[in-house]
């Protein structure tokens, strides 16, 4: 039997549960909407540019990552319980979900393709250093790797290292900085 | 301990070979690389409404696909493909009427779709939002206690991947208490229990050539058992 196109099978669902009133298509639009427009990379450079420029936000951040985040308004599905670990000169932090694909929606949006890839689920949990540089990232030999698997409601959101050369940035210069796969641990934050 | 031997579920692949290089990321890539991506995410979060089921049963869902289903589509294509499970578990849409309705879309009129079935939904109410709770028995463990990932093959959902099952690790974060998934993806009980965030020595988990690092877990109390 010829499988059907996954476009086909989302339109005929859809049809089917829009027409006996079980799904509302605006409810649908507004949902969409809110994950390509309004929840994104953004809202995560905001909590790192503020860490980078507030000590006492920093510690906050490190202590409670879900209370510190609330503060900028930052909470909803995929958020309930935020972890914050640290990138330094000594440690590199990287996420992973190898059951499915759970991310920190409400700092990061929904998840890029890398992240959702079978190869990167299922290797970054047993070579990290070779995924990492395979996506582009070298990680020195000195600097120890954490691997954070998300297998529970906890999520791991990565502080990146602050670039040299910014010591004079503002708060607004620094969050153009700070790119959606740094706070996922596989890119350094560049100047 | 025992000496089960769990079988690969297709959606649990830590650690896995045979999967190729890691892609290298794209940083202008769009939210939803084409329409129907969206449309199925969204239909797959109101599904879980339709359905009255919960997200854990949704992420089963998808665990329960044949490979074709889980891999081929891709990521959304996944969510469609578990949505359509939880519809039908609780006879929201009948087996064959998704395919009936493809082929009507694509121009064959003839086709007859089955009608649409009594719903039965699960007996089951959440007993509060999300799945963080507060419980009255203290963590059986500490940070700093040494324990092991107990080895089970259950019949339906659980959240223990088999590359850490039987190894032993060190309690890193003791996290907040939470709903069990192995439950209450059946909704059979919340079941909620401490959670702890376990770190285990990359050689400990993949043998002594393996490359060092740490590998950090959560993990349901009911999956860990002390050491010695």
């Amino acid at each position: 039997m010829t499988r059907i196109p996954i476009e086909l099978r989302t339109e005929a669902l859809e049809q089917l549960l829009v027409e006996r009133g079980l799904v509302d298509p605006k409810v649908m639009d507004a949902y969409i909407k809110m994950y390509e427009k309004d929840v994104g990379p953004l809202n995560g450079a905001r909590v790192v540019a503020k860490a980078w420029t507030d000590p006492e936000y920093k510690a906050r951040l490190l202590d409670d990552g879900t209370a510190a985040v609330a503060e900028l308004g930052f909470k909803g599905p995929q958020g309930e319980h935020l972890v914050v670990v640290e990138n330094t000169d000594e440690v590199h932090n990287v996420v992973v979900c190898t059951l499915c694909s759970c991310y920190p929606w409400p700092l990061l949006g929904l998840p890029p393709s890398w992240y959702k890839d079978p190869a990167y689920r299922a290797r970054v949990v047993r070579e990290p250093r070779t995924v990492l540089a395979e996506m582009g990232l070298e990680v020195p030999a000195d600097r120890r790797i954490e691997v954070w698997d998300s297998s529970s409601e906890a999520r791991f959101f990565v502080l990146p290292r602050r670039p040299e050369g910014t010591e004079d940035h503002t708060e607004e210069q620094l969050v153009a900085l700070v790119a959606r796969d740094t706070m996922v641990g596989v890119a350094e934050v560049r100047a | 301990m025992s000496t089960v031997h769990p079988t690969p579920g297709v959606h649990d692949l830590g650690g896995a070979e045979g999967w190729g290089r890691a892609p290298v990321p794209k940083p202008d890539e769009p939210v939803f690389g084409e329409r129907w991506e969206a449309r199925a995410f969204a239909l797959a979060l109101l599904s879980m409404r339709v359905s009255g089921t919960n997200l854990d049963a949704f992420r089963h869902s998808m665990s329960r696909l044949d490979r074709e289903d889980y891999f081929d589509d891709g990521y959304y294509g996944r969510w469609l493909h578990g949505a359509e499970n939880l519809l039908s578990d609780s006879t929201i849409v009948a087996p064959g009427t998704v395919e009936a309705r493809a082929a009507r879309l694509a121009g064959e009129s003839d086709v007859d779709e089955p009608p649409a079935p009594e719903p039965h939904r699960p007996d089951y109410t959440p007993t509060a939002g999300g799945s963080i709770r507060t419980i009255e028995s203290p963590p059986a463990f500490k940070v700093g206690d040494r324990v092991r990932a107990r080895r089970f093959d259950p019949p339906g959902h659980t959240r223990l991947p088999r590359y850490v099952m039987g190894h032993e690790g060190t309690v890193g974060i003791v996290e907040p208490a939470q709903v069990l998934p192995d439950s209450h993806a059946h909704f059979q009980g919340e079941n909620a229990q401490w959670v702890y965030t376990v770190r285990f020595g990359s050689r400990e988990l993949f043998g002594p050539d393996a490359e060092q690092f740490d590998l950090n877990i959560d993990l349901y109390e009911s999956y860990l058992e002390a050491t010695g």
